[in-house]
């Protein structure tokens, strides 16, 4: 029997402003815990939220970004809900009145092996147009020679809305007791609710990618999984194919990276599958996916009646958004990526890898667009940053925003190279040193250590002098016409020098001073 | 030192203005008082002896200081103040009466105290109340009921019986209380005092402990409306960490009423022409025909002050109870599911695992009054009722709020009984608590249209308890009531021959 | 209405209050009575009638992101019923 996946996402982001959504406590990360707390977001008694602007102003980006409308009369809401985590034992989110609706983005999915014709199939309509869309779109994708097939498809998003998060539990295994941190309650919270569109692992992904690539372009939040800056639970169902109805979902939480997403979805649906085929029926519930183990268990217990009795938050007044307050953000929007690979290609002439490379990061696209500010050719950074960054950032397992290195710097780095102060085994020498200090400034650094390979030379002539007597065997060589055992003699130099000199130019002077033996 | 006992808070503060008597000397006379007749009144769960004398040296000092330099002074400079046991107060015990919070000692202070002190009062102490102001009685405090000073059998309203009991028995010049649904006004009708309910909003909850969050108001409790109107004015105004306070955000800037605090320029003997409305529909059968008369009575003497006076429709009366303890109920839930043993307060001794921790807490830390409330409250709002109920109060609240734009597009001030009884025996209502929830038929509609309203003693039944009178203004329109309010006072000081000596001088 | 045992059951799970068997049956009792008292909002017909939240209009109240709170750590922590010095202590949840 065939079987149709159904999955919606239900993601949380933690927006990056300075301070929590409802007080003016720092949403800094890493702080000694309950150092960053007050009255309001420890839920003492008397105490009242005051929402931040800086959160509406970053909902409303994402919800334009993502093709939303956006509310009008947008209002928060309490979700009552008793857990150590949640001070007030309410929550404030947004359930009837969300600042964002009917939105969807459009993912591109690898698909090596081509695409099942049977799951194209014509489900979203173009809110804009009201016209059909076909599901899924072929394209083919040049990658490095290689032809890779992909489709796109539209995911629909149901509701962005605002939300405080929780704070932070820790066991503690010595008196199994659990420590309450409030540091992270009450920072701010959009939750980006799909509808069922994805079908496969593979989707869910490329629509995770499309949501971090896109929320992490607004500057709205780092988006990261590991840190929880980005959470992702997943809800799934299976229904025969052919069959209109839906089958029931089960909501899978604690999934902290790509990985983790697959394998659970992959288990999810195996479970579902097999229940069933064994002729049960599947319940609808909360599930916990430890990933250690590879598998997920429900989270229910007798006192989590999931009855959350939302009702309007009267601590907090309506929020009315008008056309100017929305224009103004839509005209301030920074750039997103499929615009910035357009400029890319047309402003700069970097070939389409390349400037997928650099894009898929915005942090490298921010350092590639500053170098090329400061002057540095566009195709010359772009090589450092496909080459020698990807090489240090894999090697030691750094993401794109750890690198300190400034656009600014990287200029001046390609600047010393084209000028032949240093060579190119210095530079990276550099660039290797300047990745994990903050504003290494690259011309202060080869002068302050000595590392100018520009040598002077009356030394680099003297070295060159004792390099041909010592090698009379290759002196010979070359006269001969084996033009190749020159390169004795540079090796003999540039061992002299220590590498501080540039062998194009130890070359030349050999050459020369061989022309007068 | 009688006299410095039965003087308002106002006239205690011209004359420490003026040297006559020092703060620290007001405050030890109180102190004195309290000590003297509490014991039989217990209006309050803490007597803030030390750190009052401290503020009021402090006062003295601040009182010299600005007379030196001349600079104003505020008129309640020097003045003991008591406030309920609802308001945060940094470094002091704030317990709503209950077990739950019997030993919190708050980090911050609300701001409409941080008002009274920044203008020179004396937190004298924390007065008794309901719990979490849940009641009309004093009665369900844990720490005992209050006591009227008037009829010590009886009680003295609630939930703000404390306050109200501590003006009248001359245990503070003035008080601040809270209102949700009638806490500030029939306290003060069943004391004898007056009493303000400002208009939602006027006043920041910052601080304030939440009962019904969209229904609660900070007010002031004194021996008569200038000293209320003075007290209002020192305490109300936009905060910035209370979103629901008016007067700053674009809409209720367009209202000039929302910014304009200046209620003492209402203190004017005059009526000529006010239009007042009495509802036909507020005199029901049951009502104690004492306090009928005295309230027709008083419209007689505003009317004979030129004032336009006629009866009216208002409607809906009998609907704004039971959308009260809907909508007070569901808020109630919400805002006391902060206590559970894991911050602050009291923590079951003994339990199993978290969530019998935060039964036992609760079970153990909160009265019956309460677990009445949050037990409807958390009904009305559960899946598959919260329309049925919830949903359903808001809209009976809009069409209070409806019928009371209609009578305020008629009238300036409407006038009625603050109650349809005087004091009641101690014990005799907690039995039956819809006939207690009964006795609020006045008071709780001016909280869901968000109106203000005042209560100003107005006779007294066959008993010799006190009557109050109800009137109530359009939503800003304080200066509409105390104006009212002060006329009518002025007429029964002058033409009764009362002083506040007969009033308040009375040995409890 | 009829409040069984079940709702005051469930109720109680969702308030977090354990009642003994009488405070039960009193509760079953109070509820019942006090929704067959509230039953009486059904006279009014409010169909097209706005659920009314604010009395007064008001919107649009927010801060700007500034930080204003600095660590109040040790003030808080006092009032615990069971911290050590860096955090609240409950009974473990994992």
């Amino acid at each position: 029997m065939d079987y149709e996946v159904m999955i919606g996402l239900e993601v949380h982001v933690e927006l990056n402003t300075r301070t929590k959504i409802f007080c003016g406590c720092s949403t800094e990360f890493g702080g000694a815990p309950n150092t960053h707390v007050c009255p309001v977001c420890s839920g003492m008694p008397g105490s009242l939220p005051v929402l931040n602007k800086e959160v509406v102003n970053k909902a409303i980006s994402v919800g334009l970004a993502t093709n939303c409308d956006i509310t009008r009369n947008s209002k928060f809401d309490r979700k009552n809900y008793f857990y150590p985590d949640n001070p007030q034992n309410y929550q404030i989110s947004q359930l009837y009145y969300p600042i964002c609706r009917n939105g969807h983005v459009i993912i591109e999915v690898d698909n090596p092996d081509g695409i099942d014709p049977d799951t194209m199939h014509t489900l979203w309509s173009d809110p804009a147009t009201d016209s059909k869309c076909e599901e899924i779109t072929e394209s083919e994708r040049t990658e490095k020679g290689k032809k890779l097939a992909t489709y796109k498809k539209a995911v629909r998003i149901h509701e962005i809305h605002m939300e405080e998060d929780a704070g932070k539990l820790v066991h503690d295994g010595f008196t199994d007791e659990t420590w309450v941190d409030f540091n992270r309650s009450g920072v701010p919270l959009i939750e980006i609710v799909s509808e069922p569109d994805m079908r496969s692992a593979e989707e869910v992904v490329a629509y995770l990618e499309k949501l971090r690539e896109t929320v992490q372009y607004l500057n709205a939040s780092d988006c990261k999984l590991n840190e929880g800056s980005m959470r992702a639970d997943v809800n799934l169902s299976i229904r025969k194919k052919g069959s209109t109805e839906y089958g029931t979902r089960t909501e899978s939480k604690n999934l902290n990276s790509f990985r983790a997403i697959r394998r659970c979805i992959e288990a999810e649906i195996e479970r579902q599958i097999e229940i069933i085929e064994d002729g049960g029926k599947v319940v609808q519930e909360t599930r916990r996916w430890d990933d250690e183990k590879g598998y997920s268990y429900p989270m229910r217990s007798k006192e989590d009646a999931q009855d959350y009795r939302y009702f309007p938050d009267p601590d907090l007044v309506p929020l009315v958004i008008s056309q100017e307050w929305i224009d103004n953000i839509r005209d301030n929007r920074p750039e997103l990526r499929d615009e910035k690979k357009i400029r890319y290609k047309e402003e700069f002439g970097i070939p389409d890898y390349d400037i997928d490379l650099i894009t898929g990061e915005k942090a490298l696209a921010d350092l590639f667009e500053e170098a090329v500010a400061e002057g540095a050719d566009p195709k010359k950074a772009s090589n450092w940053l496909m080459v020698e960054t990807m090489r240090l950032m894999k090697e030691h397992n750094l993401d794109a925003d750890q690198l300190k290195f400034s656009g600014t710097n990287l200029a001046k780095l390609i600047k010393l190279v084209d000028a032949k102060e240093i060579n190119n085994a210095v530079a990276k020498e550099v660039f290797e040193k300047a990745i994990f200090l903050d504003n290494l400034d690259p011309e202060k650094y080869v002068a302050d250590n000595n590392l100018s390979t520009k040598a002077d030379s009356g030394e680099l002539e003297a070295v060159v002098r004792k390099a041909i007597e010592a090698n009379p065997k290759a002196v010979e060589d070359v006269k001969a016409g084996k033009g190749k055992a020159i390169g004795a003699i540079v090796g003999f130099v540039m061992k002299e020098m220590k590498g501080k000199c540039d062998p194009a130019e130890a070359n030349r002077m050999i050459a020369e001073q061989l022309k007068n033996i | 030192m009688q006299d410095i006992l039965s003087i308002s808070a106002v006239d205690l503060g011209k004359k420490i203005a003026a040297g006559e008597i020092t703060s620290v000397e007001a405050t030890q006379a109180y102190l004195d008082r309290i000590s003297a007749v509490d014991k039989d009144i217990n209006a309050y769960i803490t007597v803030m002896t030390e750190p009052a004398l401290k503020a009021a040296e402090e006062a003295d000092k601040m009182i010299a200081a600005k007379k030196a330099a001349g600079e104003e002074l505020s008129p309640l400079a020097g003045v003991p103040i008591a406030v309920k046991d609802n308001m945060c107060i940094e470094g002091t015990l704030t317990t709503c009466a209950s077990h739950i919070l019997d030993n919190f000692v708050p980090t911050y202070t609300a701001t409409a105290v941080q008002k009274l002190i920044d203008a020179g009062c004396v937190i004298i102490g924390r007065t008794n109340m309901d719990e979490f102001a849940m009641g009309s009685t004093t009665e369900t405090s844990y720490f005992g009921a209050t006591k009227n000073p008037r009829d010590l059998t009886r009680v003295p309203g609630g939930s703000s019986g404390g306050s109200a009991a501590a003006v009248a028995a001359m245990e503070c010049p003035a008080a601040l209380g809270s209102d949700t649904g009638g806490s500030i006004r029939q306290p003060a009708s069943f004391c004898g005092v007056t009493g303000i309910k400002p208009t939602y909003g006027r006043v920041s909850r910052y601080g304030l402990i939440a009962y019904g969050s969209s229904l609660d108001q900070i007010g002031p409790l004194g021996k008569n409306v200038t000293d209320c109107a003075t007290i209002l004015e020192v305490i109300s105004g936009h905060d910035a960490k209370d979103s629901t306070s008016a007067g700053a955000d674009e809409t209720s800037k367009q209202d000039e009423r929302t910014t304009d605090y200046k209620f003492t320029e209402a203190l004017v003997d005059d009526v000529k022409g006010m239009k007042i409305g009495i509802p036909r529909d507020y005199f029901l059968e049951g009502m104690n025909e004492d306090v009928k008369k005295a309230v027709l009575d008083a419209a007689e003497v505003l009317k004979s002050k030129g004032a336009i006076v006629e009866e009216f429709d208002l409607g809906m009366v009998e609907y704004a109870i039971p959308a009260y303890y809907v909508i007070a109920c569901a808020e109630a839930s919400s805002n006391l599911e902060r206590f559970d043993g894991v911050k602050y307060g009291y923590r079951t001794s003994d339990y199993l695992d978290l969530h019998n921790m935060y039964k036992k807490t609760r079970s153990e830390g909160f009265g019956a009054e309460v677990k009445r409330r949050i037990m409807l409250g958390s009904f009305v709002l559960s899946s598959g009722y919260y329309d049925a109920y919830y949903v359903k109060a808001l809209r009976v609240k809009a069409l209070i709020k409806k019928a009371f734009d209609d009578a305020f597009a008629k009238y300036d001030v409407i006038l009625g009984p603050v109650a349809p009884t005087t004091a009641l025996k101690l014990g005799e209502s907690l039995s039956d608590p819809i006939q207690m929830y009964l006795g609020d038929i006045y008071t709780v509609s001016v909280n869901l249209a968000g109106l203000p309203g005042i209560s100003v003693p107005c006779g007294e039944d066959s008993n010799g308890l006190p009557i109050g009178l109800q009137l109530l203004g359009q939503t800003f329109d304080e200066k509409k009531i105390i104006r009212a309010a002060y006329s009518y006072e002025q007429y029964r000081l002058n033409n009764m021959s009362l002083k506040c000596d007969d009033i308040f001088g009375k040995e409890a | 209405m009829v409040i069984t045992d079940e709702t005051i059951e469930y109720v109680g799970i969702l308030a977090k209050l354990e009642l003994s068997d009488d405070e039960k049956e009193q509760s079953k009792k109070d509820l019942s009575d006090m929704l067959d008292y509230v039953g009486k909002l059904n006279e009014l017909d409010t169909s097209g009638v706005e659920p009314m939240s604010h009395t007064f209009p008001i919107s649009n109240v927010m801060r700007e992101d500034e930080v204003t709170n600095g660590d109040d750590k040790e003030n808080m922590l006092k009032n615990a019923p069971e911290s050590n010095q860096d955090a609240y202590i409950v009974p473990n949840t994992f």
